[in-house]
């Protein structure tokens, strides 16, 4: 894993979440307050506007870079959450020394478990750690059992779009959907389906790659 | 939409921009990060109040910064939490070295992100989760109870408080007491709709009423048919009540709050329906409130906070303040 690597998924990620924009405010808006899409869509602009910034980086001083800027430049949980992913990810262990894909793994797990300590959910709160958390698992579990890089990407993508749907008839008991009770009962929640669009897109670029 | 802005992008710094001009004299913005601060210093020793949160709530939380209020206000974007950034550059201002007490509306964003700015912070401080919303449950197994009108009350009473000497413990305590001992819940007959969004927040009938609404528009208890002004009221005060157990002969706070679309011609006229229930009830009001204070955007509709008061209270609800939105006593 490279800068540039960051840069051109953050592109990627871009057009996906463009393309599925309305149906996203759509979710938020009805269990939500509707402010998600915007959220994560100025973030990713914010972080490919960082190009000229971080393209020279080391990459610990990249990652910081883009949490700073997503923490400031989005606001609201997604800033925080995606803020503390990112911050967490650039203090990973040696990762100036070069990032394989086990190494990749590694700090996103380590993200990931710091993305849950910041918002207090886990799996089953209808909330996007229903989709980060079982994918953090896959790929910790396909580096342990020594699996094709590909098949575990693989893997990841159905276990986020598994845990994506899953969140539909789940009771919210984290965020603003938790305020509606029975009633968030039928919705996808909106940030496990723009967080699984992205696993999804970051995979396939390094499956098609 | 129909909005008066020029466009999304700028309509916040635009808005700051006008506040910081009109009330010159009480305050002054500063941008990138934004923030908004008394116009003079923090006296030396004086604990600092911050508060914050999303915009589109006006007058809170700029609006309240002046004295015998807050120190500093971070304003978000519109319904989306401010970021650490913001809460660190208003700290490293207005701190004088007795600390700093960051006053936060129970949202999960709000949370979050006033927790990375203490834990980024250097030096003292303390946090005040405001969360008298009745309308949603408080239980292991939600978010909890959300922060609405209460926390203009809360930064009333604390920020008399700093203002008269207290510590920074003694002012997370009475913050904490004021919360604990109000209740509030609200009515939305109309949705609000965010800049960026263009669109409202939610669908509402003609004839309809979301009771125990959100201050984003967020859902409540429950959607209704529309009822007579004394029956909301009614519904309102009782869910307050249940949840608060005011007693007979109890002295308290009654403050009845637009939520930006609501003319003051009905928040006087609900102020008076709650005033025919309490009196049945035999529960006193000894200090009133009325007015557009924590608004949801051009959202039509009022909440009702009930605080339950004691000497303390009202000796800091009654002292001087001076800012953009509150002003008695000099």
């Amino acid at each position: 894993m490279s800068v540039d690597f960051l840069i051109e998924t953050a592109k990627k990620i871009q057009v996906v979440i463009n393309d599925n924009s309305s149906e996203i405010e759509k979710l938020d808006q009805e269990i939500g307050d509707g402010d998600h899409i915007f959220n994560v869509q100025r973030g990713i602009k914010l972080v490919i506007e960082l190009e000229p910034i971080i393209k020279d980086l080391i990459m610990s001083k990249a990652l910081n870079q883009i949490a700073m800027k997503v923490l400031s430049g989005i606001g609201g949980s997604s800033g925080a959450l995606f803020g503390t992913l990112f911050m967490t990810m650039a203090k990973g262990n040696a990762i100036d020394e070069g990032v394989d894909y086990k190494k990749a793994i590694e700090i996103f797990a380590e993200g990931v478990e710091a993305v849950k300590q910041r918002g207090k959910a886990d799996v089953g709160e209808k909330t996007m750690m229903d989709v980060l958390i079982p994918v953090s698992n896959c790929l910790k579990k396909g580096v342990e059992d020594d699996k094709d890089l590909k098949e575990i990407l693989k893997e990841a993508v159905e276990v986020a779009e598994k845990g994506m749907f899953s969140t539909k008839d789940l009771l919210a008991t984290k965020g603003r959907a938790s305020f509606l009770g029975e009633r968030a009962k039928g919705h996808i929640d909106p940030g496990a389906r723009s967080s699984q669009l992205m696993i999804k897109t970051v995979c396939e670029s390094v499956i098609n790659s | 939409m129909k909005k008066f802005m020029n466009s999304a992008d700028d309509f916040l710094k635009e808005s700051l921009q006008g506040f910081g001009a009109a009330h010159q004299d009480v305050v002054s913005c500063h941008y990138d990060p934004n923030f908004i601060t008394r116009a003079t210093p923090t006296k030396e020793g004086k604990v600092a109040l911050i508060s914050g949160g999303g915009s589109g709530h006006e007058p809170m939380h700029g609006g309240l910064v002046g004295h015998g209020m807050l120190d500093a206000a971070c304003p978000g974007f519109v319904f989306s939490s401010p970021t650490p950034d913001q809460m660190l550059a208003a700290a490293e201002k207005v701190d004088s070295g007795a600390g700093v007490l960051f006053i936060v509306k129970n949202y999960s964003g709000d949370v979050m992100n006033f927790q990375m700015a203490a834990e980024m912070m250097q030096g003292p401080n303390e946090s005040v989760l405001t969360n008298d919303d009745v309308a949603v449950e408080d239980s292991s197994f939600t978010t909890g109870r959300r922060g609405v009108a209460a926390t203009v009350v809360v930064e009333k009473i604390v920020g008399s408080l700093a203002e008269h000497g207290g510590s920074l413990h003694e002012c997370k305590a009475l913050g904490d007491k004021v919360n604990k001992n109000s209740g509030s819940m609200g009515v939305a007959f109309s949705s609000c709709t965010v800049p960026a969004a263009g669109k409202p927040n939610f669908d509402i009938g003609d004839d309809e009423m979301e009771f125990g609404v959100g201050i984003h528009g967020e859902p409540g208890r429950r959607r209704d048919k529309m009822k007579s002004a004394q029956e909301i009221t009614n519904e309102l005060l009782e869910a307050i009540n249940e949840d608060l157990k005011p007693e007979a002969n109890e002295e308290i706070l009654l403050f009845v709050n637009g939520m930006g679309g609501t003319p003051l011609t009905e928040l006087y006229l609900i102020y008076h329906n709650a005033k025919n229930m309490l009196d049945k009830k035999n529960i006193k009001i000894s200090r009133s409130l009325v007015g557009n204070y924590c608004t949801s955007l051009e959202m039509q509709g009022a909440s009702i906070t009930l605080t339950k008061l004691d000497e303390e209270l009202v000796k800091h609800w009654d002292s001087n303040v001076h800012t953009a939105a509150m002003r008695w006593g000099m």
